[in-house]
């Protein structure tokens, strides 16, 4: 489904990825792990177009989207959640959605199969995005990147410092759209959480791809966790 | 009452409030109300790309002067009708020309590239003094004043030709602003590359702005040169460049009224104040800091912020 294939990649002069090769099937939650600094983030931008790419490919389906302008990475089928949510603060519930719907000009159901995954914007859909709690604020980007139906979805920490509640109900969501067949790439940085919902993690170090190990292992005997992660 | 119910009460009101203020005002102010028409008609189409997309343009009286001089150089040979579309057509095609070389920078860079341009605009109409007039301009003939019929000259004819221009540019941007394009600039405003990884084209989605907001600019200068029958290089000075900004920052910038009421507010302010005084441009200024002080928003604004937040 979704495939990095040696790609390299940095800001300006300085490179942070060198020949990362991931893949990451329909149906499957892929989560990246590793130190601050280790490139996962880059990686997202990366596949994203946000940053160009210095070597390698990246593939949709079998189709090349890094030859594709940035913003039609999202119109070829790839949902991106950054770290930090990135919305339109000034902008309601409602607005942050319609701009999210209008890059594929989703078919209006879209909105009522978003807002039946997150019933608390319902409830807060006229607010301004900056009046919502961290949590519902990770709703909002999630939804907003769900408004693309996307084939493939990349969550850059998407539970970092919320409440376990939400972080109960991202999870569940992301175990949905498991469900529908969407490619997931997850960036987390606690193993707890990895472990709860991955179906394989990738270790990744100093931009170089490492160990991809079904997480079924890593449930069996926890200590591997650790040594992959150099902790 | 839904919202959109509100929305047209509240613009569909105003059309009518102007309409029957059309009867009862006495000519000075009647006067000017078809002239603050029409300026608004152009700090509106200034909102577009300000307000909306969040561009600060320095060189709109260039689509302005060139919607007006189009308008006034052909209308001795294609007629009015014609000429007008001439003037709409002039503006929009110089702000997608423009905007072409300015929408590859931002932020001041922006800013300049507008300016020069429009003062390179500035200039070539005093260079080509043989056909313009230079800075002394020229006059519309009456004869070329007529519009189905309608003498344009004529100040009831006017006020309510001037209310047909109001009238469908606030309808025009009610529209836009409401609809996925209207939508897709404020995303640009709000975080542009935030839009872009979202999937949206910025730069297509900002030339496109530029146009529809040089078109109706060049609406608004030909608009301005029939009805009231003078088309001069003043118009295209960097003045003329700056008015549109300040009255969308007083009236309310991204919202439709804005335009409206900051150019109706800065018209009477300007009018009222330089009777009392030759100092008038300090009560201005004065004024304008005040506002800025304690509805940084601006008039509209500040009431959406306050007391309508459905106002679009």
């Amino acid at each position: 489904m979704l495939e990095l294939d040696r790609v390299s990649a940095g800001y300006g002069a300085a490179q942070v990825l060198r020949e990362l090769s991931l893949s990451v099937s329909a149906g499957e939650i892929l989560c990246l792990m590793g130190r601050n600094g280790a490139g996962k983030t880059t990686a997202m931008r990366a596949i994203m177009g946000l940053i160009p790419l210095m070597g390698g490919r990246v593939l949709l389906d079998g189709a090349e989207v890094s030859a594709l302008a940035p913003h039609k990475v999202p119109r070829a089928g790839i949902g991106y959640v950054p770290q930090g949510r990135r919305l339109f603060a000034g902008l309601t519930v409602a607005q942050n959605l319609e701009i999210g719907m209008r890059t594929r000009s989703s078919p209006p159901e879209v909105l009522e199969e978003v807002l039946a995954l997150f019933p608390r914007l319902r409830e807060r859909y006229r607010q301004p995005a900056q009046t919502l709690s961290g949590g519902e604020q990770q709703m909002l980007a999630t939804a907003r990147a769900l408004c693309l139906r996307p084939k493939a979805l990349l969550l850059d920490e998407p539970t970092e410092g919320l409440q376990p509640s939400m972080v109960d109900a991202l999870r569940q969501v992301t175990l949905q759209m498991r469900g529908r067949g969407v490619a997931t790439i997850l960036v987390e940085q606690r193993p707890d959480a990895a472990l709860a919902i991955a179906d394989r993690i990738a270790f990744i170090e100093n931009g170089r791809g490492g160990e991809v190990v079904p997480v079924e292992m890593l449930r069996r005997d926890p200590s591997l966790l650790a040594r992959y992660l150099g902790v | 009452m839904s919202e959109r119910a509100r929305v047209l009460a509240l613009h569909g009101g105003l059309l009518v409030l102007l309409l029957a203020l059309h009867f009862v005002l006495p000519p000075y102010h009647h006067g000017n109300l078809a002239r603050i028409m029409v300026l608004a008609s152009y700090a509106a189409g200034y909102n577009i790309v300000f307000g909306y997309t969040g561009l600060l343009s320095l060189g709109h009286a260039l689509f302005f002067a060139a919607g007006m001089y189009a308008m006034g150089l052909s209308v001795p040979h294609i007629g009015t009708g014609t000429a007008l579309l001439a003037g709409v057509a002039a503006g929009g095609i110089g702000a997608i020309l423009l905007g072409l070389l300015a929408l590859r920078t931002r932020g001041v860079a922006f800013m300049i590239v507008t300016l020069m341009f429009a003062q390179a605009g500035y200039l070539t109409i005093l260079y080509f003094g043989a056909w313009t007039r230079g800075d002394e301009g020229f006059v519309i003939a009456r004869a070329s004043r007529m519009l189905w019929g309608l003498d344009l000259s004529d100040a009831a004819h006017r006020y309510l030709a001037a209310l047909a221009l109001f009238a469908l540019v606030l309808g025009a941007c009610l529209w836009m602003v409401r609809a996925p394009f209207g939508r897709s600039l404020i995303a640009i405003r709000e975080n542009e590359p935030r839009a872009a990884m979202l999937g949206y084209d910025t730069f297509r989605l900002k030339l496109a702005a530029m146009a529809a907001s040089g078109a109706i600019s060049g609406a608004a200068g030909a608009a301005y040169a029939l009805l009231f029958g003078y088309a001069g290089a003043s118009f295209a000075s960097v003045e003329y460049s700056i008015l549109p900004l300040l009255w969308v920052l007083l009236g309310g910038a991204g919202t439709v009224l804005g335009p409206f009421i900051g150019t109706l507010f800065m018209f009477y302010l300007i009018d009222l104040s330089s009777g009392v005084t030759s100092a008038y441009m300090l009560i201005a200024g004065i004024a304008l800091v005040l506002l800025t002080l304690f509805a940084p928003r601006g008039l509209m604004g500040t009431v959406r912020a306050r007391l309508w937040r459905w106002l679009p």
